[in-house]
């Protein structure tokens, strides 16, 4: 390969900047997860809050020409599809799981009603950091062009397992996770903390959303998140509960996600379907091979029904 | 997980004062499956009929051309039945797990591998007499299919690997290995636009029901339902997989093969949604493309919720849930609303039928007290 062309390095690069580019959304959405199944509860709906999320902050965006306004609609999407949730999960004899498929088709299905009119506009997008202004291959600099939601993300990783450990709020989120008796005798309201948990999770889950319509891919239509959401919600499984390892997980999987397009990029055009799938193989492969029959998961909340 | 507590148990223990009461004991609980949907379909409407009503469209016009459009006309009925037919299969494929406790929701995928099985065996066994071709087509789908499932049902069982999120995931596998194929290998080069695979032949199409436009998917979603439902409530395999959907610990002291009831349920479940694919494929495009994903697969799931997992209610349950897929095309041209209306109303609905769920039992004159 001659002529400054960096030839198969390419694809290295491209996986790199996918990690950071594409795990941005996972990253976001397996945290809220995090919050959300530390306090006993699991919300598979968060791939509608992701897809609603993406749909509102483009709207908002587009809208108001501010995509910081639009970030913060999305979250606030995010949180009420949370309430929705809680809401319903706090009646007796209602199954979390359940309430999260029904939560994923009628988010879908709403991001799809409302977001017909924001197909063909423009909305103004985050704008990006260049960290790579000190290297002139063209590839490396667009790797390096860092989305600030994505600093974001990284710095809530550590501030979420240090308010896990230590804070009131995140003791309260744990005990109601592992022993809602507990928390009930301590003279808390278990739904009361499942229900902010779910909020938080579900505003983290809309942010997410809102990178995806408004950094990248940067735009809205029907096909924006395939399954990101779902995904997001495995990928806590196999972190252990663990925000750290959360943000270590979404970045092997956007790099995943990134390999795909990038082999596509050098010309390897055959299997590129079954590279776009790379990430729910990898997931369930890492679930085949985290998870026994025989005990349950290490770290996994003693209330969260995915694990009897 | 789904809870099964048949509430008729607790009707056996008192003795009806009077006829009447005595009525409503022996059936309240039959009543109150009919009603409390009922009650959470009509809910869902109303709130459905709110939201356009935000959109300045008239509820009423709404309501009108979604009856029109589904059961309206013999035209809209025949549309109603044939996106019921599939349905009914896929919602088989999350209602008989069920039985057993487990959460499957990856009908579409189940679907898209049974109609590119079928798709392949009719395109290798192209020459043989019809007949041949279109039972090959049924086996290689229901295994096809079978099998997709019997894998989350095997995770499941030996590696503890939750079902419902390995299910789904599949979905996005089976979608993922069908635009691979039909893009690839199985590319017909005519097919520019669409890729697709190379047609079945109309010989070997499944055709309609005389006097109908409805296809013969029907007739198999019909006896397919009413197998299941013989399977499980009538026979001692059925009787075993309920027992360990109840209490998996009394089913393992009773000395029942757990894994053996898992996989073969699993493999029944994945079998419907399969022949659902076969049928798409052989009634209605008659080849595979991505067409094929279009969401009967996740529509089965709330119509197994909706019928409370049972495989007979899923026949009307069904067709109602057809019909409103059906009036979907009018409400788009009369109305001007989005083709996504279906997937809020769906939505709605299940979101209705879960919450509908803390009333069971709590329905003073069902109770039978006099």
């Amino acid at each position: 390969m001659a002529d400054g062309s960096i030839g198969l390095w390419t694809v290295p690069l491209a996986v790199l900047g996918g990690a950071i580019r594409v795990s941005t959304p996972f990253l976001f959405v397996s945290l809220g997860e995090c919050i959300t199944e530390r306090s006993g509860r699991i919300n598979l709906g968060l791939e509608g809050t992701l897809v609603m999320g993406a749909m509102s902050a483009y709207g908002i965006s587009y809208l108001t020409g501010s995509p910081w306004l639009g970030v913060f609609a999305a979250g606030i999407t995010g949180a009420l599809l949370g309430a929705l949730h809680a809401g319903i999960c706090s009646l007796p004899r209602v199954n979390d799981i359940a309430v999260g498929i029904a939560l994923m088709l009628f988010g879908t299905g709403l991001a799809f009603y409302l977001g017909k009119p924001l197909i063909e506009p423009t909305a103004p997008r985050l704008p990006a950091i260049d960290f790579g202004w000190w290297s002139d291959i063209p590839q490396l600099r667009a790797a390096l062009r860092i989305n600030v939601m994505f600093l974001i993300g990284v710095a809530l990783a550590p501030i979420l397992y240090w308010a896990f450990r230590t804070t009131r709020w995140g003791l309260l989120i744990r005990t109601a996770g592992e022993s809602s008796d507990a928390a009930r005798a301590m003279g808390y309201s278990v739904l009361l903390i499942r229900l902010r948990a779910t909020m938080v999770g579900g505003f983290l889950a809309g942010i997410g959303g809102s990178f995806l319509s408004l950094f990248y891919p940067g735009s809205w239509n029907e096909g924006l998140s395939s399954g990101q959401g779902i995904t997001a919600v495995a990928l806590v499984i196999f972190a252990r509960w663990d925000p750290l390892l959360c943000l270590w997980a979404s970045l092997a999987f956007g790099g995943a996600a990134a390999l795909g397009p990038a082999l596509q990029s050098v010309g390897v055009t055959s299997g590129y379907h079954l590279f776009n799938a790379a990430p729910y193989i990898l997931t369930l492969a890492i679930m085949i091979i985290t998870c026994s029959p025989k005990r349950t998961l290490t770290g996994a909340p003693a209330e969260l029904s995915i694990t009897r | 997980m789904t809870t099964e507590a048949a509430d008729p148990v607790e009707a056996v223990g008192t003795i009806a004062p009077a006829a009447d009461s005595g009525f409503l004991q022996r059936h309240g609980g039959t009543i109150e499956y009919v009603l409390i949907p009922g009650a959470a379909l009509a809910g869902a409407l109303g709130v459905f009929g709110i939201f356009v009503a935000m959109f300045g469209k008239n509820p009423l016009d709404l309501y009108f051309y979604m009856y029109y459009g589904a059961f309206g006309t013999w035209f809209s009925w025949q549309n109603t039945l044939t996106r019921a037919a599939p349905l009914v299969l896929t919602a088989l494929c999350t209602a008989l797990p069920a039985q057993l406790g487990m959460v499957i929701i990856g009908g579409e995928g189940a679907l898209l591998i049974g109609a590119l099985s079928a798709t392949s065996a009719a395109l290798v066994l192209q020459g043989l007499p019809p007949f041949i071709v279109q039972i090959a087509m049924v086996i290689a789908g229901v295994i096809g299919g079978g099998l997709w499932v019997m894998l989350s049902g095997a995770l499941r069982q030996y590696r503890g690997v939750n079902e419902t999120i390995s299910s789904l995931l599949l979905v996005y596998i089976a979608l993922a290995v069908l635009n691979h194929l039909v893009e690839g290998v199985m590319r017909d080069p005519a097919s520019l636009n669409k890729p697709s695979t190379r047609e079945i032949g109309a010989a070997n199409m499944i055709g309609s029901i005389p006097g109908t436009d409805v296809h013969w998917g029907l007739v198999f979603g019909l006896i397919a339902a009413i197998a299941a439902y013989i399977l499980i409530y009538h026979t001692v395999f059925g009787f075993a997989a309920r027992v360990a959907g109840g209490n998996i610990r009394a089913a393992k002291i009773v000395g029942l093969n757990v894994s053996k009831l898992i996989l073969t349920i699993c493999f029944l479940a994945g079998g419907a949604a399969g022949l659902a694919g076969m049928v798409e494929v052989a009634a209605v495009q008659g080849r595979t493309n991505a067409n094929l994903a279009a969401g009967y697969g996740f529509t089965g799931i709330l119509v197994a919720f909706l019928a409370r997992q049972n495989p007979l209610a899923i026949i009307p349950v069904a067709i109602l849930l057809g019909g409103i897929s059906a009036s979907g095309g009018l409400l788009q041209r009369r109305l001007g609303l989005p083709d996504a209306s279906v997937l809020v109303l769906q939505g709605i609905i299940f979101v209705f039928v879960l919450a509908s769920d803390v009333l069971y039992g709590r329905i003073g004159f069902l109770k039978g007290r006099s």
